[in-house]
């Protein structure tokens, strides 16, 4: 090798290692920003109390978080067991069907949607015949997002269970939905479980579907069929706003949602490890 | 024939005799009957994956038509956008769109290729792990929390870059104009972090699917580990790293907050990097909720609907380009 | 009572895995079926239970008659054919559940309405596959903490719980160590007193040691089927004692 080459490789292959640095860079900046912005409002009151007026110091954003819980859990409600559902067609009924291949494709297709369109075909679907943004509706649009992703998760954690665990049951003289639901599913479940969570935490941190259809609430929701304040919508509209305390709170509901989603995750790292789910 | 097979057995549980054996049909019977409900179900809610495309096409379609019947073309043509007359085209959002998604390629495909080469030709096993957990973290963050950092961190920086390029390239168009800090540029570079995990981890696949064989021949022939790189491992699996690319492009197309929170939001097409725009995305989340009247709202879902299928054809375009490669994986 | 089957053809698409299968299998015995890979051996074993049911392409022809009637039939249920007709597989492969779990899952939808009954049931079955003293004291942990004889004799009592007729059991030993393989043999001898046991083994001398009667295929054909001590000392067919000297196979 002329001394050309080998000084071309040497640069070359410093590249890739540059890239690394710059991409954790951000990364690095968000996270410090989160921590030390985030905490300089997190206190009791901001996780107890409503908002306050423009003007008048304290507040809290105890109403988005709830809400922001409420909305997401309500689209798991829908969308989790329409998804397990889908998954169990696509793994265990349809499989080599072309309505399956078909149902697959535009599961796939569908996780590129922009998900302010979603919101906007929720609001079609939703608000407009219901006559009020609603919790309802923003839940129906998150679930929208969720369904795609967890069909096709659950699919792929079905097919994993090997097939003479399912003939092990069929040949105890059960029917089919029994050994799909008692062992196949059961089986699966640390990965259906993750796949779960993933959705979960994915939706929690949309803003977009939610803007037109779960809208905002400077108070506590009334009901699941009026406006509910989120903590991503909150974020949003204190972030946008000029003034620096609604600034501030806006970091520490950021940093309350990170930690929210964060150990959310967590927590069903370690319930997925569960008693059963290792085959020896 | 039936009672003869099931003559005698669980006697334990059943009464003797003609009555446990009518137990025993009726049991049998309801199995079926259970069985075929619950394949139904689950058919009906794999339908429902259907169902919701053909939801969002169909409102869509319906809700943009007052707008797409009264423009036409002229409607993406149009560069007026005022909802005060009611006269609407989508032009400047367009190019709000392509120009600053295309940036962020720009950006984002050279950082993320290097990466996922670091990842799959240079780094250590020990390194792998930390860098992909870490890159996962950055695809885990939500987009409104890009968006605040890109107001409060990215847009004051961008404000204080700009005399700096003012100075030394003033001349050319791209870097004119007042010291906004909200921008083009902000939301090109914060899309390009957005999308940075999505292309490094589906090129890092292609890299993957590059055989061993391929690159041990390289090295038999003298060549150095860049050349490899560029010459063989790279160019084996380019439909990969292609799909990534459009991957990435149809999220960047598409994101929305942390878009709306940098850009500025100003309808207008310039040739200044530093000066406010608009994306497609960014004018629905901004003027949805204030929208009023029917043709504003009916112009609003257009834009919806046809941000919809652009994005559709390129992640459509990429299944196909993924697809093929795994073909060509198992092939050799 | 009994098995027989009638010019019994299976295809896999095309392809003819068993060809023309008579035989009759005698009831309270051992009756192990040997041959090379691809034989079809396993694939006789599977038609008995109707377990070729969920894979794609399979069809069958002929008469598979158990107590009289065809399982084939057009009113013949599954459900009920494998509670009459039990199987324990090649690698032991209980459920993700408890020890117990294992065992009165199935009982539930058959009938055992009480969990007292259940219990009692599975403690049975526990005995009489020779578990139960080493399980009694744990039968809530998770069957996967068990060895992997233990699992399978776990299967087994799985599958004696629902008092079937006949057992199939598809080479049940062959991924065990040697010492859990003959605990399971022994059981599988004593199992004949209750039950007819249809063996699929890879291994001869374990079919020449715990077998009455022995059928040999070859290339999906039925070649010979006799008394298990006839077959192994005086085999009638070339075939036959080619391979059982182990001159192909």
């Amino acid at each position: 090798m002329n001394k050309r080459r080998k000084l071309t490789d040497k640069l070359m292959t410093i590249l890739p290692i540059l890239s690394v640095l710059i991409t954790i860079l951000p990364l690095i900046s968000i996270s410090v920003y989160l921590v030390y912005k985030g905490v300089q409002y997190l206190n009791v009151q901001f996780l107890t109390e409503l908002p306050k007026p423009v003007g008048q110091p304290g507040g809290g954003m105890a109403n988005s978080i709830v809400g922001s819980g409420i909305v997401v859990g309500l689209a798991g409600l829908i969308g989790v067991p329409i998804a397990v559902l889908a998954g169990i067609y696509l793994a265990e009924y349809g499989r080599k069907t072309k309505l399956a291949a078909v149902v697959r494709f535009f599961a796939d297709v569908l996780q590129g949607v922009p998900s302010i369109v979603i919101g906007i075909v929720a609001y079609a679907v939703v608000v407009i015949p219901m006559g009020s943004f609603s919790a309802v509706a923003g839940a129906a649009a998150l679930a929208m997002m969720l369904i795609p992703f967890l069909t096709r998760t659950t699919e792929e954690a079905l097919l994993t269970v090997p097939q003479d665990v399912k003939e092990a049951g069929l040949a105890l003289g059960q029917p089919q939905w029994r050994v799909v639901l008692g062992i196949v599913l059961r089986s699966a479940r640390g990965p259906i479980m993750t796949g779960v969570m993933l959705g979960i935490a994915r939706i929690a941190g949309e803003t977009a579907p939610l803007l037109f259809t779960a809208l905002n609430n400077r108070f506590w929701h009334n009901g699941l069929n009026g406006p509910i304040s989120t903590l991503t919508v909150q974020i949003y509209n204190y972030a946008i706003s000029p003034f620096t305390d609604w600034n501030g709170q806006a970091w520490s509901g950021a940093l309350v949602l990170v930690l929210l989603v964060t150990g959310l995750n967590i927590l069903v790292r370690t319930l997925a490890r569960s008693r059963y789910s290792e085959r020896s | 024939m039936m009672q003869q097979l099931h003559k005698g057995h669980l006697g334990r549980d059943s009464s003797p005799g003609a009555q446990g054996e009518h137990k025993q049909d009726k049991r049998m019977l309801a199995a079926t009957i259970q069985d075929r409900a619950f394949k139904h179900i689950s058919l009906l809610a794999a339908l429902a994956v259907l169902a919701l495309v053909v939801v969002i096409v169909y409102q869509l379609t319906t809700n943009a038509w007052e707008a797409i019947s009264r423009y036409r073309l002229g409607f993406v043509l149009s560069s007026v956008w005022d909802p005060v007359f009611h006269d609407y085209g989508a032009l400047p959002f367009v190019f709000g769109t392509v120009v600053s998604s295309l940036l962020a390629l720009l950006i984002a495909v050279p950082l993320s290729l290097g990466v996922a080469i670091f990842l799959s030709e240079i780094a250590t096993a020990k390194l792998r792990r930390p860098i992909i957990f870490l890159v996962e973290v950055l695809a885990s963050i939500p987009s409104v929390i890009y968006g605040l950092w890109g107001i409060f961190v990215l847009v004051p920086l961008v404000r204080q870059s700009q005399p700096f390029f003012q100075r030394w390239f003033g001349f050319l168009p791209i870097f004119q104009g007042p010291p906004f800090g909200y921008s083009l540029l902000a939301a090109a570079i914060i899309l390009a972090i957005m999308i940075i995990p999505t292309i490094t981890s589906l090129s890092r696949d292609a890299l993957a699917a590059v055989p061993n064989h391929q690159r041990e021949a390289s090295y038999a022939l003298g060549a150095s580990h860049w050349e490899t790189i560029k010459n063989v491992v790279l160019p084996y699996n380019k439909s990969g790293i292609i799909a990534a690319v459009m991957l990435g492009l149809g999220r960047a197309l598409g994101e929305t907050m942390a878009v709306t929170m940098v850009i500025g939001n100003m309808p207008q097409i310039s040739a200044s990097l530093f000066m406010p725009a608009q994306t497609m995305a960014s004018l629905i989340a901004n003027e949805f909720g204030e929208a009023v009247s029917p043709l504003h709202v009916s112009a609003l879902m257009e834009i919806g609907l046809l941000l919809f299928l652009v994005t559709l054809l390129i992640n459509v375009l990429a299944k196909f380009l993924t697809t093929r490669t795994k073909h060509k994986g198992v092939q050799k | 009572m009994g098995i027989a089957t009638k010019d019994l053809w299976v295809y896999y698409d095309d392809f003819a895995a068993l060809k023309s299968i008579s035989i009759s299998i005698d009831s309270k015995a051992i009756t192990a079926l040997i041959g090379p890979s691809g034989c079809g051996k396993s694939t006789f074993l599977r038609t008995l239970n109707r377990m070729n049911d969920s894979i794609d392409g399979v069809t069958v022809q002929g008469d598979v008659l158990i107590n009289g009637s065809n399982i084939y039939g057009e009113e013949i249920n599954t459900i009920a054919l494998r509670k009459t007709v039990g199987m324990v597989f090649q690698r032991p492969n209980p459920f993700p559940m408890s020890i117990i779990d294992n065992i009165t899952w199935a009982l539930k939808f058959h009938g055992v309405k009480r969990r007292r009954d259940r219990e009692e049931i599975a403690a049975e079955s526990l005995k009489r596959v020779g578990l139960w003293d080493e399980v009694s004291h744990r039968l809530k942990d998770p069957a996967f903490a068990l060895s992997g004889g233990q699992q399978q004799r776990l299967c087994i009592a799985r599958a004696i719980a629902l008092q079937p007729e006949i057992i199939l059991m598809d080479e049940p030993t062959s991924a065990l160590d040697p010492v859990a393989a003959r605990v399971v043999e022994e059981l599988l001898i004593s199992l004949k007193e209750d039950y007819t046991v249809i063996l699929v083994s890879h291994n001869m001398e374990q079919a020449a040691r715990v077998s009455d009667y022995t059928a040999f295929f070859l290339m999906g054909e039925l070649i010979e089927h006799s008394p298990t001590d006839q077959l192994f000392a005086n085999p009638k067919d070339n075939r036959t004692e080619d391979y059982i000297t182990g001159r192909f196979g």
